[in-house]
């Protein structure tokens, strides 16, 4: 039995008076142990939605309308909130993008470690504190010790996210939910971020959902890949696979658009138009005003995703590997 | 190709004082920009990377004129343009344009596009009747493949790749020979950035363009460049042909931006990093800037501070250590 | 971006807001139109009669029905002097916040825009100027000015007085609200994008960063539309405001203040009760509209 299973999750906000209009139209997302997922999309793909209902933190107007989210057996859709808080935070934990979202910059990085300790656990002062220098060392951040005392403002942005990373250890989660938490960042502090996040989700066996827009670095931390386009998974299958021999237009597209999949001076691939918005969907599948292999029925009905791909006409194997 | 740069820096210095109270003696400076030498030669595409606050976005802007050098001089084909006053560099400035990188803020909000085109035309081409300077606005938005029925709309109403096309079209309504192209494609979506930078290798190769891109991300400027300059701590540390740079590498630090850059094969982030930073760029170190985070770094790196030489591969690094 | 369209269609789905609109609509249209709709010419003293004096509303005993709401000391029918004096009243408090936004708008820009010492030679001044009360500067110009000319003279220029008055001591919070806008949008790339082009800073504050900071001009306008009728009214009340034969609704309330207790409560009653209105009715569209045109405020659409 998969660790997280979540079944065609749908998320609506209201348009208008009466309207609504759905930022995710049925998502099935399943998880093992130890499993790292990368959730692939442009903006406005419902990536970030996912995640957030995942944790049950759609902000209002927005809402949960349709599905189910199993962890471990329990729908967390059923939870109370104070029940949700017992694993959110606990055993399911989140990296954001910008790391102040986490850190409060009031508050010592030590202050702010022991609380979120003693919120889940009940152990001593200087039991937390050795477990918080502990994390701190994980991450490799230099003179852990001293930094206890530091204000999230004295640290670069690359040890606010190391320090992100430490809270989110801290106690022991089964998941970790990232989202975009390198986008920030420069390259090389990205690498050694990224590094770190996957050097810990081996070491520990923690499952990771890594949500992003680069195709390079999910090839390099992921085992699996969904891709996202307009509030729907329209492929999803082993990173390799995917990678090497996409079956879905939008996803042969995406790579081919990589400048570095083509040789300089080349021109490189373009996908015509851009994303609709969630509020202006076309008929049938999304993708179909911006697909090279459209067909009459891509028009009127929607693909589902059945054996890894949501498409009418996906790529053979050969075509994939041009 | 000829030899002459229609670009040219020469020991172009920014400092930027840093506020204090007004009662302290110490006047803490930001060296934005430290003795940089570039020649851009016509018709390339000259790449600026590095990380940030490491000083590209200042070169762009000291070049094109957003920002005053307080040392050293900017040259535009042979003219030198930092000293001149509005009047002297009028005539100038259509001859040298600028992309920014958000395109939803580099649109006036409340500007429909047409008025957004046709600024330049009237402030820089006055010689041009109302008639002619409309034609050219519909010139370039064709060539920018913007639809003719955008000229009455606002900028709101349009997505982030319309908008960063109208924001190129904007660039070339003087029809000029250079332009800064600020990290144009970092705020698009992936999809959108093949579009936009097939547009400029187009436009370059219709209009015979000089590009200045400024990027972070070196896999854009192996497809992009002609030549980089790998920019640190307001130093170029490298500087070569884009074949040579990522076949050879001579920098360290360029060593390291390349294995940083995640590939769809993987393998780059399997070794684990200790975390490295920029040095405070108030106080840098005293020899090389990079040397604190160069795994071969000699003694001589933390005292003496590298120039910019030439190598046997042609290329220019500031290293000790290159060859 | 905020389309008018949206606000149209956000005001329409807003009972307070919608109230607020047609009180200040209906009043409006009552000042504008006083010449034709009052009942009486309260400045024609060919029409007034002393033997009307203190005539109750008309639905009380010995009250007429030629005074629908009673008459003053003068003879003048309330309602009369209301529909003029709230003419009065809006004119001035119009006027005084053309003043306060041309010389603030002005003022802000530039501060903002330039920065360095014309930013803080500006806004030092602003808050000096600030640290003065607007009644208190009034009081004591009024004064000078009330005595050192005649009655008739005083007449002639009151209401320009007290635009100009409360206009100047106004003018900071403008200055302050451009300014914090300025700031905002002159790091934006369009306005570097307006500099690469070699356009002259005027045209750039004005033509491409002023149009971006109308947003809370428009609000803070309506608020200061009331506070300036508001310090109209308190100046006339302590008699240093319109003169009472060219009476505004702060003049009415005085001149009728000292009947309350004589029993004529209607003098002073009606046109305080026409103030609160109008002040109120400017307020609680001002916030609307501060609440609507606040991004940071709107939710869910853009």
């Amino acid at each position: 039995m998969p660790m997280l299973e979540v079944r065609d999750l749908h998320v609506a906000f209201p348009q208008g008076k009466t309207d609504e209009v759905e930022a995710l139209r049925g998502v099935d997302l399943h998880l093992s142990k130890g499993e790292r997922l990368g959730v692939v999309g442009e903006s406005g793909a419902g990536k970030s939605m996912l995640a957030f209902a995942i944790l049950n933190l759609i902000a209002e107007p927005g809402r949960v309308s349709d599905g189910e989210i199993i962890f471990h057996g329990q729908n967390l859709l059923d939870l109370s909130e104070r029940e949700i808080r017992r694993i959110r935070g606990n055993r399911i934990s989140m990296i954001f993008q910008d790391p102040m979202v986490t850190l409060n910059p009031v508050l010592t990085i030590g202050t702010q470690m022991m609380e979120t300790l003693r919120a889940h656990r009940r152990i001593s002062d200087a039991e937390a504190r050795r477990l918080c220098i502990e994390k701190l060392k994980e991450v490799s951040i230099p003179s852990a010790d001293s930094r206890m005392e530091a204000y999230p403002h004295e640290l670069s942005g690359g040890l606010r996210q190391r320090v992100v990373i430490a809270i989110a250890l801290l106690t022991d989660p089964e998941l970790i939910i990232a989202d975009e938490p390198t986008t920030a960042l420069d390259v090389t502090i990205q690498a050694e971020i990224m590094a770190l996040i996957l050097k810990l989700c081996r070491e520990k066996d923690v499952a990771l959902i890594l949500i992003t827009h680069d195709l390079g670095v999910v090839a390099e931390v992921t085992e699996r890949i969904m891709i996202m386009y307009a509030g729907k998974c329209v492929e999803e299958g082993p990173t390799r696979q995917i990678i090497d021999a996409p079956r879905h237009p939008y996803t042969y597209g995406l790579l081919r658009a990589l400048p570095q999949k083509v040789g300089r001076g080349q021109r490189l691939y373009q996908i015509p138009g851009s994303m609709p918005p969630i509020t202006a969907l076309p008929s049938g599948c999304a993708y179909h005003p911006r697909c090279e292999r459209v067909t009459d029925r891509c028009r009127r009905e929607i693909p589902e995703l059945g054996d890894g791909t949501a498409c009418f006409s996906p790529l053979t194997p050969v075509e994939a590997a041009s | 190709m000829t030899d002459t740069p229609i670009v040219e820096t020469r020991g172009l210095e920014v400092r930027f004082p840093l506020p204090t109270h007004f009662l302290s003696r110490e006047k803490p400076v930001l060296h934005a920009l430290n003795t940089v030498d570039v020649a851009i030669r016509p018709g390339e595409s000259f790449c600026v990377v590095g990380e940030s606050g490491c000083g590209k976005t200042t070169l762009g802007r000291t070049i094109i004129g957003l920002q005053r050098p307080t040392a050293g001089e900017v040259y535009f084909r042979g003219k030198r343009i930092d000293t001149m006053d509005e009047t002297e560099r009028k005539p100038i400035r259509r001859d040298m344009q600028m992309v920014f990188q958000n395109p939803y803020a580099s649109l006036n909000p409340r500007r429909n596009v047409f008025d957004t085109l046709v600024e330049p035309v009237r402030h820089l081409m006055p010689e041009m009747s109302a008639s002619e300077a409309r034609t050219r606005v519909e010139e370039v938005l064709d060539a920018t493949g913007c639809d003719p029925s955008w000229q009455r709309r606002l900028p709101h109403e349009f997505s982030g790749g319309q908008r960063q096309r109208i924001a190129i079209a904007r660039a070339l309504v003087t029809n000029p020979a250079f332009i800064v192209a600020d990290e144009p494609i970092s705020a698009l979506d992936v999809s959108i950035q093949a579009q936009i930078l097939n547009l400029l290798s187009d436009l370059q190769a219709e209009r015979g363009l000089t590009y200045l891109f400024i990027t972070h991300d070196l896999s854009v400027v192996e497809h992009f460049g002609t030549r980089v300059a790998v920019m640190y701590l307001g130093r170029i540390m490298e500087l070569a042909e884009t074949a040579t740079l990522f076949s050879r590498p001579s920098h360290p630090y360029t060593q390291l931006l390349l294995e940083a850059i995640p590939k769809l094969e993987g393998g780059s982030f399997d070794r684990p990093h200790p975390p490295g930073e920029l040095p405070d760029p108030v106080n840098p170190p005293p020899g090389c800037p990079f040397a604190p985070r160069c795994p071969i770094a000699v003694a001589r790196c933390r005292s003496e501070r590298p120039e910019l030489r030439k190598l046997k591969n042609g290329a220019e690094a500031a290293c000790h250590l290159a060859e | 971006m905020i389309t008018w369209r949206g606000v149209l269609s956000r005001f329409l789905g807003d009972p307070v807001a919608i109230g607020a609109g047609v009180v200040l609509l209906v009043l409006v249209l009552m000042a504008v139109f006083a010449p034709l709709l009052a009942p009486q010419n309260p400045y024609d003293l060919m029409q007034i009669d002393i033997m009307d004096s203190e005539m109750p509303p008309a639905w009380r005993a010995g009250g007429d029905e030629r005074f629908l709401l009673g008459t003053d000391t003068q003879g003048r029918g309330v309602l009369s002097t209301i529909m003029y004096g709230t003419g009065i009243s809006l004119l001035i408090g119009a006027g005084a916040v053309v003043v306060q936004a041309v010389l603030g708008i002005t003022l802000g820009l530039i501060a903002g825009y330039r920065g360095g010492w014309v930013d803080a030679f500006l806004m030092r001044l602003a808050d000096i100027q600030m640290s003065l009360s607007t009644l208190m500067i009034a009081i004591i110009v009024l004064a000078i000015f009330s005595a050192g000319f005649d009655a008739n003279t005083y007449a002639d220029y009151a209401i320009f007085m007290l635009i100009l008055i409360i206009g100047v001591a106004e003018w900071p919070k403008f200055a302050r609200t451009v300014r914090s806008s300025v700031l905002g949008e002159k790091n934006k790339e369009y306005v570097d994008a307006a500099r690469v082009i070699g356009l002259p800073p005027r045209r750039i504050m004005w033509g491409h960063i002023l149009p971006n900071t109308l947003t809370p001009v428009l609000v803070i306008s309506t608020i200061q539309v009331a506070e300036a009728i508001m310090t109209e009214a308190a100046l006339s009340f302590l008699g240093l405001g319109m003169p009472v034969d060219r009476p505004s609704l702060g003049s009415l309330i005085r001149s009728g203040f000292e009947f309350i207790f004589s029993g004529s409560w209607w003098i002073t009653f009606y046109p305080a009760m026409v103030l609160i209105a109008l002040v109120l009715a400017l307020n609680l569209l001002g916030d609307w509209m501060r609440d609507v045109l606040n991004p940071k405020l709107r939710r869910g659409e853009d």
